[in-house]
């Protein structure tokens, strides 16, 4: 199998751009796609191959430009809105929770609602609190919608796909420190099963629970591990809703001890959700407690030192790890 | 006056059996409700019956609608069957949203009536975004939003105004102007109480017509509906109206005296156009009769169909939350 070399921004790019070669109801619409070429410079170019009528500048209008993606949907189009980051997306709240995901239902099964909303997630970049949030946890909290997190270069080229095709509402969260980051890419890609989470490497003694720029943290650590000897699993969730339950107590199942890394904050975040399913799905699989990584309890600050500090780092992955396995029952 | 205008009789009686069921059936409606037959909220549209019906008039079967919680009125004269409507109320599966969205939510996918929404000024974003899958799919269909003026002081009208006439977008936005937005006054909320001047600043075509007449109702909706569908734009008309009932079932209207709900009975638009008509000599009593008798008839018909409807299984409850087959 042979493969490439890309960054994972050229590979949501791809993605966006092989749908709209596919589907001449694909279109893209957000702040700054256009014309600037996407505020991460993900579209970069689109406009020129699409034109303005596929790649349409919206104004700063969220709650506007996210409902006329959701009417656009439901009208027979399949719109990819984005907003730049997922502290934007709470002024078009309304419409994704009030009309996206209850849409279906609340008509009896009429009317289905086949959006793509794509944003930009998490911390690390020091651009401060308000952009900065990982709130993909709170949209998991909505039924109705689906929420995906693709964390590899495979999966931000093929979780669109599978996004377009699905007849429901997808959000699918971006983690921003992950646009630069380069990887493989097998030629033989094609779309994935959304509602499987992926064992990324084997392990033995611990399982890593995780998603989004968490998960190469979560590796990085995974190979510190190993040179101590602890052989840790490292699962990626890859969608927060639905949420794999099954591969959750599968990996468990195997290695009976827990950690899950979420860049959330703690209280009533997608970790209490998974921590939760533990206890009530695999409670006597555990030989120790499940133990959280988790962002710390303040909005994350700006400076440098402060903003890693408050996001989970691999040195607080290891720790967690270690009081975990030197538990003992 | 006799001028081109003037409708034939034919068209004039339906006109009026159009406002006639609205009526007939929300005060049904009230009773059911009094009844404990109708439960949570039931905002009625009395007095507003023009406005439904005058639109409704200028309109394709396949132009879309997009309503607010009370469009009980927009959903009846968009076609949906009084049977469905009134099952729905009752929470019954034969209702047009199988009893999952009750009097605020009712739906339809062959009549495109895209809700019922709750959320004030929350389907303004949506019908401007099913405008501009007409206009992208280069479909010559109208999308019209009804909405009331309390939406107007929310930011996603002023969102839509903008994009729809920034993208030249085949829509119709009615505004429904009764006058309290819940409980507050207009001029007690809205620093420029002239809605249509909101519409205006954003560059959209824009007018105020009568909303208690629906010979000026339908004349104006016909000449946007016609302007939007040649490609022209959207189109913006407040309606100014007033609702007799109070905003839900649950509103003691301590807000307003009872002088003023009186003087705009007089302006009723029903009796108004009975007085038209009759003064144009376009109906007779027997006719007026029969038309009473179909309409109460197929309101009675209407309970007895909600009456004997079955509840949806429990066992369904958690049908539709996703799509049950890939496309």
């Amino acid at each position: 199998m042979s493969a490439e070399t890309i960054t994972y921004r050229e590979a949501v790019r791809r993605a966006m751009c092989s749908a709209m070669s596919e589907d001449p109801r694909v279109f893209l619409m957000g702040e700054d796609v256009g014309a600037y070429g996407g505020c991460y410079a993900v579209s970069k170019g689109m406009l020129d191959e699409f034109g303005e009528q596929r790649v349409r500048d919206t104004p700063l209008s969220e709650s506007g430009f996210v409902g006329a993606g959701i009417g656009a949907a439901i009208g027979g189009m399949r719109p990819i809105v984005e907003i730049m980051t997922v502290n934007f997306s709470l002024l078009a709240l309304d419409q994704i929770v009030n009309t996206a995901a209850t849409f279906l239902h609340m008509s009896g099964g009429q009317f289905n609602v086949p959006v793509v909303i794509r944003m930009a997630t998490g911390g690390g970049k020091q651009l401060a609190a308000q952009h900065s949030h990982s709130l993909e946890g709170w949209y998991a909290h909505i039924p109705g919608i689906k929420v995906a997190v693709p964390a590899t270069i495979e999966d931000a080229r093929w979780m669109l796909a599978t996004a377009l095709e699905d007849p429901d509402p997808v959000l699918i969260f971006e983690h921003a420190a992950l646009y630069n980051m380069e990887g493989e890419l097998p030629e033989d890609g094609a779309p994935v099963d959304l509602e499987k989470a992926v064992v990324h490497r084997q392990g033995n003694d611990v399982s890593l629970i995780t998603y989004g720029g968490s998960l190469h943290k979560c590796l990085e650590a995974a190979d510190q591990l190993a040179e101590d000897g602890i052989s840790a699993e490292v699962v990626d969730l890859r969608m927060l809703r639905p949420l794999d339950t099954e591969a959750l107590v599968e990996t468990v199942t195997k290695t009976h001890r827990a950690v899950i890394v979420d860049e959330g904050w703690k209280t009533g975040s997608i970790s209490a959700e998974i921590t939760t399913r533990l206890v009530e799905e695999a409670f006597y699989e555990l030989d120790a407690p499940v133990a959280r990584v988790c962002t710390e309890e303040v909005p994350i600050p700006y400076a440098k030192h402060l903003e890693d500090a408050a996001i989970p780092q691999v040195p607080d992955i290891l720790d967690a790890v270690r009081k975990v396995v030197e538990h003992h029952v | 006056m006799s001028d081109q205008t003037t409708p034939d009789r034919e068209r004039a009686l339906h006109l009026f059996k159009q406002m006639l069921r609205v009526r007939r059936m929300e005060e049904k409606c009230a009773e059911m409700y009094s009844a404990q037959k109708i439960r949570g909220f039931l905002h009625l549209y009395i007095g507003e019956e023009a406005i439904a019906v005058g639109v409704m008039e200028s309109l394709r079967d396949d132009d879309a609608v997009v309503a607010t919680y009370r469009e009980h009125g927009h959903a009846l004269v968009k076609g949906m069957s009084m049977n469905c409507l009134m099952a729905e109320m009752y929470g019954k599966m034969s209702g047009c949203s199988r009893g999952r969205g009750g009097s605020m939510h009712l739906f339809s996918k062959k009549h495109r009536l895209y809700g019922g929404n709750a959320i004030v000024g929350g389907g303004i974003p949506l019908a401007t975004g099913l405008a501009l899958a007409d206009k992208m799919q280069g479909r010559d269909r109208v999308t019209v939003c009804f909405f009331g003026e309390g939406a107007v002081a929310e930011g996603e009208f002023h969102e839509s105004m903008n994009l729809a006439e920034l993208w030249n977008l085949p829509v119709l936005f009615c505004c429904e102007n009764n006058l309290y937005a819940m409980g507050t006054a207009l001029d007690r909320s809205e620093s420029q109480p002239d809605i249509h001047l909101k519409a205006a600043s954003y560059g959209m075509h824009s007018s105020q017509v009568d909303g208690m007449n629906v010979r000026e109702v339908e004349k104006a909706a016909k000449s946007a509906v016609d302007a939007v569908r040649r490609g022209e734009g959207p189109r913006f008309i407040e309606l100014r109206t007033f609702r007799y009932r109070a905003h839900s079932m649950f509103d003691a209207e301590l807000y307003r005296t009872k002088t003023e709900v009186q003087q705009w009975r007089e302006r009723d638009p029903l009796a108004n156009y009975l007085d038209y008509l009759e003064r144009e000599d376009l109906v007779d009593d027997d006719e007026l009769a029969r038309i009473e008798q179909e309409v109460i008839e197929e309101v009675e018909q209407a309970v007895e169909y909600a009456e004997n409807a079955d509840w949806e299984p429990v066992e369904e409850l958690t049908r539709f939350v996703y799509s049950e087959e890939k496309e």
